[in-house]
């Protein structure tokens, strides 16, 4: 049971390497890679060229169930996830109800193995009912096998809340991920302050309430030594903080979702609501900021923050609107705008969005390694496109791209070397 | 006749002969009224109808009246009342209304932008007469005819705004009109109550009043919008009274014959003294309201010309 890729353009990030080659795969796991002549084995795949990259690790992924699966279910995300070269979703917690204890974390956990072709590794909410009051049973869930805990965007305004559940994960190794923006100046505001928002007579928050809020939670994690990660930094403000803290040897990184890393407050025009985004969409110079940061690595991790939302909530004046977009199909293809404008080169961006993530989570996918399970993307990064939303897998279909020219398209997707995805095209 | 909207939703979308049009329709309409010379039924068989999500007395009544005047048959829906507090969404009752054939819909709703989601989704013309802090257009053009008509012009003019900007939508469909047609605009208030990045409209922004007025032709003064305020953005105010509230002293600093305006309803010793507030040697407030009606006239007159199934214009 062997499986052998052929003049693929191998993308490795943690060897940082983009080049022709082959790659076997025995028994789920990748058994060897090289130049040159590859061994004679198996069923073999030529990809003619093509990139073949470690599948993508989403952290971050809000499948509706239980609650609203309406808007988007297992099945519908795995399939998305699978079109999309995700080859394991994090989820969150952020369900009605949410997940807070160990049945609903195990009836998430039943229902992604029974219809999502995709890895699930679920998360937790951090505490009861995401209400910032009394910690979720921390250890009960990491037996029950969550991922990590995050009340989403709901944060935890009392001090002396969030440092015991920061204590508290600390001492048994969880992962605590944390929402960065100030929630009493992040009140109401559905966009970035500045010349634009109050031309559209928008409430606006100030970029500044990322950095209070990050300022706030690293001095929690500097008192209290958790393992700390941020969900989503978006604004140049806030990377000389971050910088610090890493230098300074605090066990923290940063992610960011990808609309803010190709989108600009710009984008949201005549208040179209699929560009409603928490936290709202920045200006370009800090899209470029943020850019650079991944480039050199102070921000560790791009998601999809795919966030499911039905017609109707979207169809409201902005300020009723919901927040959110699906990026679960779009987060490859968007991530290579990054590429083919020269910002980023491959084997940074799956350094982002596989190796980062995977090794934040401490899972052994995320590379091309020998060992590594085969969790693998089969991509042809210059294949242009037209998105149309209703084509999307998932239920839910707004998508801020919709319209968008775009270059970058699955091929395959495998997990575990299992094919999940794709069009068979094997001699 | 150059004016080519299919609906009146904002200024910033308006050129500035589109402006003119309905300025100089609205002179004409301005003069009739007061005269009491009777109009040409332009709208007459047409259905108008006033949707108000949000209290209003003063433009609503002004569009009723204007809407009569031209030969419409209006009809006002008291939203606040209606089916949305059954849950209905803006989009439902805007599909509802457009089945039932109205030639102008007039609307006004408390979020930025909702007037114009609602334009996406009905047939007829619709006019903005007021959506949260975006715009409001045909306060802005009334604006425009009172200053033309006491300045004699509407270019060149130092013109002083005063106030809530931050909470204001007549504020940002003003700066768009005046700014477009060539005028210098300085924007005057408490920083609290200056929006963000105002500074990169194109204005000059001040926080004292004296250092504001000088020199000005036109001080505009807003209402302290209390209703849309959601925290304490000044002290009180008798404080706010003492710094920014227009009285003779204050308005000394600005050009002798600088006209004094408010889009009203006023607070009056809060953001103006009432004395001067009634002197009819500075104060146009009682004419802003006249003119109200004469351009709400121009503007429903020129958007039934270019509905769809209006008669096609004869060129002579």
């Amino acid at each position: 049971m062997s499986l052998l890729f052929t003049n693929a353009r191998l993308i490795d990030p943690e060897a940082d390497t983009d080049g022709l080659g082959w790659l076997l795969v025995e028994k789920g796991r990748v058994s060897g890679t090289g130049t040159g002549t590859p061994p004679p084995k198996g069923k073999t795949i030529d990809c003619a060229g093509r990139c073949l990259a470690p599948g993508i690790v989403d952290i971050g992924v809000k499948v509706s169930e239980p609650g609203e699966r309406h808007k988007e279910s297992f099945r519908s995300a795995g399939q998305a996830a699978a079109a999309g070269g995700v080859t394991t979703m994090v989820t969150r917690p952020d369900t009605l109800p949410a997940i807070d204890n160990p049945e609903t974390l195990e009836f998430v956990t039943r229902r992604a193995r029974e219809v999502s072709p995709v890895r699930v590794l679920p998360m937790s909410a951090l505490t009861k009912g995401r209400q910032g009051r009394e910690m979720v049973e921390i250890g009960f869930m990491l037996d029950a096998g969550a991922a990590a805990f995050t009340d989403c965007d709901n944060v935890i305004t009392d001090n002396r809340v969030a440092s015991r559940c920061f204590t508290y994960a600390r001492g048994l190794g969880a992962l605590v991920i944390g929402h960065v923006q100030d929630p009493c100046l992040s009140r109401g505001a559905v966009a970035t302050s500045g010349r634009f928002a109050s031309l559209l007579g928008l409430p606006s928050v100030s970029p500044m309430a990322e950095r209070i809020g990050l300022d706030r939670d690293l001095a929690l994690v500097e008192m209290t030594g958790v393992r700390y990660h941020a969900d989503q930094i978006t604004t140049a403000r806030a990377l000389p903080r971050l910088e610090r803290a890493k230098a300074a040897g605090l066990d923290v990184s940063a992610g960011i979702g990808i609309h803010h890393l190709t989108l600009n407050e710009l984008d949201v025009g005549d208040y179209r609501t699929f560009f409603k985004l928490k936290p709202p969409l920045r200006s370009e110079g800090d899209r470029m900021a943020m850019a650079e940061a991944v480039a050199t690595g102070l921000i560790d991790v791009i998601s999809s923050m795919h966030t499911p939302q039905d017609e109707e909530s979207k169809r409201l004046p902005f300020e009723e609107a919901a927040s959110g977009a699906v990026a679960l199909e779009t987060l490859l293809p968007a991530a290579l705008r990054l590429y083919h404008a020269g910002t980023l080169s491959l084997p940074q961006l799956f350094r982002a969005m596989s190796l980062n993530p995977a090794r934040r989570l401490g899972l052994e996918t995320g590379r091309l390694s020998v060992g590594a399970p085969a969790d693998l993307v089969l991509f042809d990064p210059d294949a242009p496109f037209v998105l149309d939303r209703f084509k999307l897998r998932s239920k839910s279909k707004n998508t801020p791209f919709d319209g968008a020219r775009m270059q970058g398209k699955v091929l395959g997707t495998w997990v575990g070397g299992k094919p999940v995805f794709g069009e068979r095209k094997r001699k | 006749m150059t004016f080519r909207q299919k609906h009146l939703l904002g200024i910033s979308g308006l050129h500035p002969d589109e402006i003119r049009t309905i300025l100089d329709l609205a002179d004409a309409h301005a003069d009739r009224n007061r005269a009491g010379t009777p109009h040409e039924q332009v709208l007459a068989g047409l259905t108008q109808v006033n949707m108000f999500f949000e209290n209003s007395t003063r433009t609503q009544a002004s569009f009723e009246i204007a809407g009569k005047r031209l030969g419409a048959n209006v009809m006002n829906m008291a939203m606040q009342a209606s089916s949305i507090k059954k849950g209905e969404t803006l989009i439902d009752t805007a599909l509802t209304l457009n089945a039932m054939r109205p030639d102008l819909l007039v609307v006004r709703h408390p979020h930025s932008g909702a007037v114009r989601l609602l334009a996406e989704k009905v047939n007829c013309a619709v006019l903005n007469a007021g959506d949260g802090r975006h715009e409001h257009p045909t306060q802005a053009l009334l604006d425009a005819l009172t200053i033309r008509r006491e300045k004699g012009r509407l270019h060149r003019l130092t013109i002083a705004i005063c106030g809530d900007i931050a909470h204001s939508r007549v504020a940002r469909s003003n700066i768009h009109l005046l700014g477009k047609m060539g005028n210098r605009i300085r924007l005057i208030g408490p920083p609290t109550l200056i929006p963000p990045g105002a500074a990169e409209w194109g204005v000059e922004v001040f926080d004292d009043m004296a250092e504001g007025l000088k020199g000005a032709d036109v001080v505009m003064m807003l209402r302290l919008q209390k209703e849309r305020m959601d925290g304490a953005f000044i002290p009180s105010e008798r404080e706010y009274y003492h710094r920014f509230g227009l009285d003779a002293e204050k308005l000394a600093h600005a050009k002798p014959d600088a006209i004094v305006m408010h889009p009203g309803p006023m607070n009056r010793g809060v953001e103006i003294d009432g004395t001067l507030a009634d002197d009819i040697n500075r104060s146009v407030i009682q004419e802003q309201v006249e003119m109200g009606v004469a351009v709400r006239m121009a503007a429903m007159e020129l958007l039934a010309r270019n509905r769809a199934d209006a008669p096609p214009e004869v060129w002579a």
